[in-house]
């Protein structure tokens, strides 16, 4: 069967071709395709939704550039959200490339809803250390954080006054790539009872169904289309919402490339032919 | 000359792990202030992975190696852009910011994009039904695939409700069994570690 | 805008590696590195050896800071062979200390935690057959995760059980990391597209 050979066999490019089809088009010619929002995304919004005004929230964005495309606008989303029920936003990073990433998100969200440093939210910045930062928090925020990103001593911001640990915050969200986010789940919430919300990429998402039955985190937002979710939400069309339709369009074209791939490995074993190996390579 | 270096690890292992059951604020502060000097060090530690970047390529450059003239690249952008930092600060609007902005964050993230190729081009020539366990997660898979996107409930509206059965029932036993496996390793791993058992942290004698 | 462009040619020099690999690609690879460890530098100085080293020593005269520096310069004797020795101090130094961290942590939040749910009582009606297929796969899985003994008779047909709660499990992970990947494109598209060519809305 030389046509299922030659199909087996197919220039990895064309397949590249087809992917790039399926993102570009839907995003030229959108597709509006509705989000629907899944009970575990509608979770944490309701559980960041039903603090009161003026309670802090402590968002630590866990991400580097690698992943932005998943966790910025999630990031965006939902600080956007705790200022429009006037929550005060603490805002930290555990990771250096992350730095940048997180003031972008809080900038762009403070501009949207008309936020004030110092009195809507503080930018915390980076530290290093994973752990030792978060069961510093629980202890003693100031010796971690003497200064904020700016350089401002904690004490000479309004809404950090009288703020040293997680006891002063209402929850905490942990927007993450990385394992940082099983540390927030131990120390965080398992040492220092912080109610968690958690978002993560997609990649992640499915490892943390076993903490939101054992309400150790109270809501889970994951990948692009758990921001998309969370957008649909909060009544904004932000990055999330828009690549929804290129996500489709490229998720049936790989589930079309699987079942073709394993229609032509039955065809060709029918007719005798072993099939072989996988032909050819993934990345050349 | 371990013994001095595992014995500085038995002790800040066991010290730390006690501090934890330990409420009195004497022993808190001691906590904080371990946990405050653990961070600095850290903070070296990634320094530490800068500076032997800088060495292995700067090899390359003196040993006009096969590809010095990228090491060279690699070289002057650290050298750049930790100066600048230092100099001006890494924020928003700073020039290490706005260096950040258009080649940090455009290059790490185009990196990355290329798995999506990567992984259509796997989809199609290497992910084979060949096996009744292999079938099953396949069939997993592009029920996912299909059904937590927005096409899904369009297709079926049964698909959504599917989904979220296979995460929070069979998905959540086999991760619930894998994070107390993960949990058990690493607990025995941090004591073999603080008993000195484990020791190829330190290096070669 | 002469950044979008950089940014735009720049994404075009790494996507040109799908074609092949390329002196485009590779010089867009050894920016990334050069850069990536410069800011990672640049942030350490800012966000940790300024204000947890620096200005407590210099403006709070507090000395005690002096060890985690000495801590920390000691470790970076490791860059020489001859220094690995004195590094060793460090290193055995905040590894007992993360090891010390773990413990407590892994007990309580991984298993502990996941133990008191696994046991907790079932719900009354159907949900009683999912939290019962639940307890199954969860021991199931144990079960084929536990190489002690060999997986024959009721325990062989119990990890037989497991495999296919995991297989489950791992289809759904990779349904999600398809899902992942895909993302990050279409975010570099976007940006091609909107910000660079401004043929999207918005």
């Amino acid at each position: 069967m030389t046509w299922v050979r030659r199909l087996l066999a197919i220039d990895r490019r064309i397949i590249f071709l087809l992917v790039a089809a399926g993102v570009i088009l839907p995003l030229l010619h959108p597709l509006n395709l509705p989000v629907t929002v899944t009970p575990r995304v509608k979770a944490a919004y309701e559980a960041i939704d039903a603090l009161p005004a003026g309670s802090k929230v402590l968002i630590s964005m866990d991400f580097e550039p690698d992943i932005m495309a998943e966790l910025m606008p999630m990031s965006v989303a939902v600080i956007r959200h705790c200022f429009r029920k006037h929550l005060q936003v603490i805002a930290m990073t555990l990771y250096p490339a992350g730095t940048g990433l997180g003031e972008r998100a809080i900038l762009q969200a403070a501009k949207a809803e008309g936020a004030v440093k110092n009195k809507d939210y503080t930018w915390l910045g980076y530290k290093s250390g994973f752990q030792v930062v978060m069961i510093g928090i629980g202890e003693n925020l100031r010796g971690i954080y003497p200064v904020d990103f700016y350089g401002t001593p904690l004490d000479n911001i309004p809404m950090m006054r009288g703020v040293n640990s997680y006891r002063q915050m209402a929850m905490v969200v942990n927007l993450s790539g990385s394992s940082a986010t099983d540390y927030w789940i131990q120390f965080a919430q398992g040492r220092y009872h912080a109610p968690l919300v958690v978002g993560c990429t997609a990649v992640m998402a499915t490892d943390y169904y076993p903490y939101l039955s054992s309400r150790q985190i109270l809501g889970l937002i994951g990948g692009m289309k758990g921001a998309a979710e969370y957008e649909a939400l909060i009544g904004t069309i932000g990055d999330a919402r828009r690549g929804m339709d290129a996500q489709s369009l490229v998720h049936l074209i790989v589930v079309a490339l699987v079942i073709v791939g394993n229609g032509a490995l039955f065809l060709s074993k029918r007719a005798g032919d072993s099939g072989g190996a996988a032909t050819g390579s993934m990345t050349r | 000359m371990r013994r001095g270096p595992l014995l500085v690890t038995f002790l800040s292992g066991v010290a730390v792990a006690a501090l934890y059951f330990i409420p009195h604020h004497k022993a808190q502060a001691l906590n904080s202030k371990l946990l405050e000097w653990t961070l600095v060090v850290y903070a070296f530690a990634l320094i530490l992975g800068s500076l032997s970047l800088w060495g292995s390529h700067m090899k390359k450059v003196q040993n006009r190696a096969e590809g010095w003239g990228f090491s060279l690249v690699t070289l002057s952008s650290l050298v750049v852009i930790t100066v600048l930092g230092i100099w001006k600060g890494v924020g928003e609007g700073t020039p290490v910011g706005i260096i950040y902005d258009n080649i940090n964050s455009p290059l790490a993230s185009t990196m990355f994009s290329l798995l999506a190729f990567v992984i259509a081009s796997a989809a199609f020539r290497a992910f084979r039904a060949r096996s009744v366990e292999a079938t099953l997660l396949l069939i997993t898979a592009i029920v996912m695939m299909v059904g937590r996107v927005s096409i899904g409930p369009l297709i079926s509206p049964h698909l959504p409700g599917i989904t979220e059965w296979l995460l929070d029932v069979p998905n959540l036993a086999a991760k619930r069994a894998i994070a107390l496996g993960v949990g058990l390793g690493a607990v025995s791993t941090a004591l073999k570690i603080i008993l000195g058992i484990e020791q190829s942290y330190l290096g070669r004698s | 805008m002469i950044g979008t462009w950089i940014a735009a040619i720049l994404t075009l020099c790494v996507f040109s590696f799908l074609y092949k690999d390329n002196p485009f690609y590779r010089f867009a690879e050894h920016l990334f590195v050069g850069a990536s460890a410069g800011y990672l530098l640049a942030v350490q100085w800012e966000s940790v050896l300024i204000p947890n080293v620096w200005t407590p020593l210099t403006k709070g005269h507090d000395l005690v800071v002096l060890i985690p520096l000495a801590l920390g310069l000691m470790m970076l004797a490791r860059i020489w062979e001859k220094g690995a020795g004195i590094a060793r101090w460090s290193i055995a130094f905040y590894v007992g200390i993360y090891s010390g961290v773990a413990i407590p942590g892994y007990m309580q939040a991984q298993i502990f935690a996941q133990l008191a749910d696994a046991a907790k009582p079932w719900p009354a009606g159907w949900a009683a057959v999912s939290s019962a297929l639940v307890f199954i796969g969860f021991l199931t899985v144990l079960a084929y995760f536990f190489f002690s003994l060999p997986h024959r008779g009721v325990h062989g047909a119990g990890a037989r059980v497991g495999i296919y709660f995991l297989m489950v499990a791992f289809g759904a992970s990779f349904g999600y990391t398809v899902m992942a990947r895909v993302s990050l494109l279409i975010s570099r598209v976007q940006f091609l597209l909107r910000d660079w060519l401004h043929v999207l809305p918005g």
